[in-house]
């Protein structure tokens, strides 16, 4: 009897705890998304996005950062993206079980953790330096190098869920290696590889580590490529760490449109998955 | 296919234009094969990349202070003088208060989410917890600094410091004056930034377990926390450790969410209630302030480690995850 009641207390009280942990960790994760929400929903004005970073003391808004985040994540899903497609089409359909694909899935899981500030400083090394300044295409090449393991890895999986079958009708066929990636397994697998390149996006735009010296940061609005350009992350770091309290409340609302966008982002990833899964 | 047969029929005799076109489809598809096999290399490539210019950069700090660079304790630019002692200790003290916090609550969060969740809100929870793994870490830093840090200074510190008066090793850990920022701060946010992650991770392992061994263990009248302990645990453990040390990965490597709270200094305390700094936040902090070669070249260096052991950390962490893939597969 004594046992019987030991054991069951154990359990109680086991259960009790992970019940608490649950309420634990949710309740702090809504308290961060809730001050967020309270204090971003503060400066949230149109000017935000029609004027540029102000001097201290001064009214302005964030449009050079959003503008300069948006340039670079474009360009660096555009330089990362399709190389992470063809090396994850690679890994699941020609070189499935080759020692290569092996190595680069261990080698781009590793990636797909690795400290994001170590590839800012790679990035440095080889542009940056020899270049001689910041730029923002730099900081697009570090943001494409971010994006390269995310799509390789969704891509592979979203091709492996594609039925055998289909491409053996098609092989059967006649078809082509090739035709039977590019017209039967990408069309059937579309949804999944969408998906990866959203959440490469989701994964990229909040990106902060990377871009402090590659594309630095800029006060002005300037859309060359070849110049430092101002992204909401890096102001944000910086306008947080001010004394300045207008500057204070402008990473706030900064803060506040990157974790709207990441949210929705991830949402829409979401949908397109798991209509293709069911 | 066969448009491309139908456009060439009608430009010449029909068996040669066939010909001709199979030689070109079979040209495609020798080149699309090539194309993505290289862009697999690239990735090998990016690492090396990776690797290579790090070391390079780092050759002027490594050949003027050699080994003794990882433990030196001066961070002085302007006599020259550096050392990756603090960063280091900073690095390790974080990520293992994090772990301290999030990986027993982070398996307990998993534990709720497979065994006691009601049914209808196991997959909104699920999916809220995946989502928040994606908040990225400068939104936990601002917050940290805004919000945490003043709570921390105000209610936290004072009670730590009034609860471990006197008692001999935690008293020194838990002393000096209440800043808000420092390394218990740091940890704090690093905890609640990895939670999310060990949680769903944990939760996607606990998955693996077949179910007729719950049952079978139900069956025999086991009690819920028994058949955690006894049963799910020891055919999972494979699967959360490298959970748990994907998680020290990010911890490790993580820059925003730390550089806001730690304070940037650098020295070594005995107190977690004193600043301290992190190898990712000394980068973040002073790279484009850094004067000088020596200077630049140590802060790579400083990358170069931290690449190093959060390399290994993930390598293990990633071969035993795919040791339970295989398992369950």
């Amino acid at each position: 009897m004594s046992l019987y009641d030991t054991r069951r207390r154990t359990n109680t009280l086991a259960t009790g705890l992970a019940w608490g942990a649950a309420l634990f960790g949710l309740s702090w994760l809504l308290l961060i998304l809730g001050s967020l929400a309270y204090e971003g929903l503060r400066g949230l004005s149109p000017s935000v996005f029609t004027q540029t970073t102000p001097p201290p003391g001064s009214v302005g808004g964030l449009m050079n950062a959003i503008a300069g985040s948006l340039v670079m994540t474009m360009i660096g899903v555009a330089i990362g993206a399709p190389l992470g497609m063809l090396a994850g089409t690679y890994l699941a359909e020609y070189g499935r079980y080759t020692k290569l694909a092996t190595v680069v899935r261990f080698i781009n899981d590793i990636l797909l953790s690795a400290p994001s500030i170590v590839i800012g400083l790679f990035v440095y090394e080889v542009m940056v330096r020899p270049m001689g300044h910041f730029s923002a295409i730099s900081g697009a090449l570090a943001l494409g190098l971010l994006v390269v393991p995310v799509v390789l890895r969704t891509t592979e999986d979203m091709l492996l869920l594609v039925p055998a079958s289909m491409r053996e009708a098609a092989s059967a066929l006649g078809a082509p290696r090739a035709m039977v990636i590019g017209q039967i397994a990408y069309r059937a697998a579309r949804a999944g590889l969408v998906t990866g390149v959203l959440l490469a996006i989701a994964r990229v735009s909040g990106e902060t580590a990377p871009l402090l010296f590659t594309a630095l940061n800029n006060q002005f609005w300037s859309s060359d490529l070849n110049a430092p350009m101002a992204s909401l992350p890096v102001v944000i770091f910086q306008f947080a760490l001010s004394p300045y309290k207008d500057w204070q409340q402008l990473a706030w609302t900064g803060a506040l449109l990157i974790t709207v966008t990441v949210l929705t982002l991830s949402i829409i990833a979401r949908a397109f998955s798991a209509g293709r899964r069911n | 296919m066969a448009d491309v047969l139908m456009s060439s029929t009608q430009s010449g005799p029909i068996y040669l234009s066939r010909s001709r076109a199979l030689a070109r489809i079979a040209y495609i598809d020798v080149v699309f094969h090539q194309l993505t096999r290289l862009s697999a290399i690239t990735v090998l490539v990016i690492l090396g990349g990776v690797i290579v210019s790090l070391i390079h950069g780092a050759q002027p700090a490594i050949k003027a202070f050699g080994f003794g660079f990882l433990a030196a304790q001066s961070w002085n630019p302007v006599t020259e003088n550096f050392g990756a002692g603090p960063a280091v200790y900073g690095t390790l003290v974080t990520s293992l208060v994090a772990m301290l916090i999030a990986v027993p609550i982070g398996l307990g969060v998993a534990t709720f989410l497979t065994e006691l969740c009601p049914h209808i809100l196991r997959r909104p929870i699920g999916i809220a917890i995946e989502l928040l793994a994606g908040i990225p870490s400068i939104i936990y830093g601002i917050w940290g600094l805004f919000v945490f840090a003043p709570f921390v200074q105000t209610y936290i510190q004072p009670a730590l410091i009034a609860a471990f008066k006197g008692v001999p090793i935690l008293s020194a850990l838990f002393a000096g004056p209440p800043y808000g920022i420092g390394m218990l701060t740091a940890g704090f946010i690093l905890a609640i930034m990895i939670l999310p992650f060990i949680a769903s991770i944990s939760r996607d392992v606990f998955e693996t377990v077949p179910p007729v061994l719950k049952e079978a263990a139900t069956g025999l009248g086991c009690t819920t926390w028994e058949m955690m302990r006894y049963v799910v645990l020891p055919y999972t453990r494979v699967g959360v450790v490298g959970g748990v040390m994907l998680a020290l990965g990010r911890a490790l490597g993580e820059t925003m969410a730390v550089t806001f709270v730690i304070g940037n200094a650098h020295k070594i305390s005995p107190s977690l209630f004193a600043p301290g700094t992190t190898i990712s936040a000394t980068i973040a902090n002073e790279f484009t302030e850094a004067v000088g070669d020596i200077y630049t070249s140590a802060l790579i260096e400083l990358g170069l480690i931290l690449f190093f052991i959060t390399f290994i950390v993930l390598s293990i962490a990633r071969y035993l995850l795919m040791r339970i893939e295989q398992k369950s597969a």
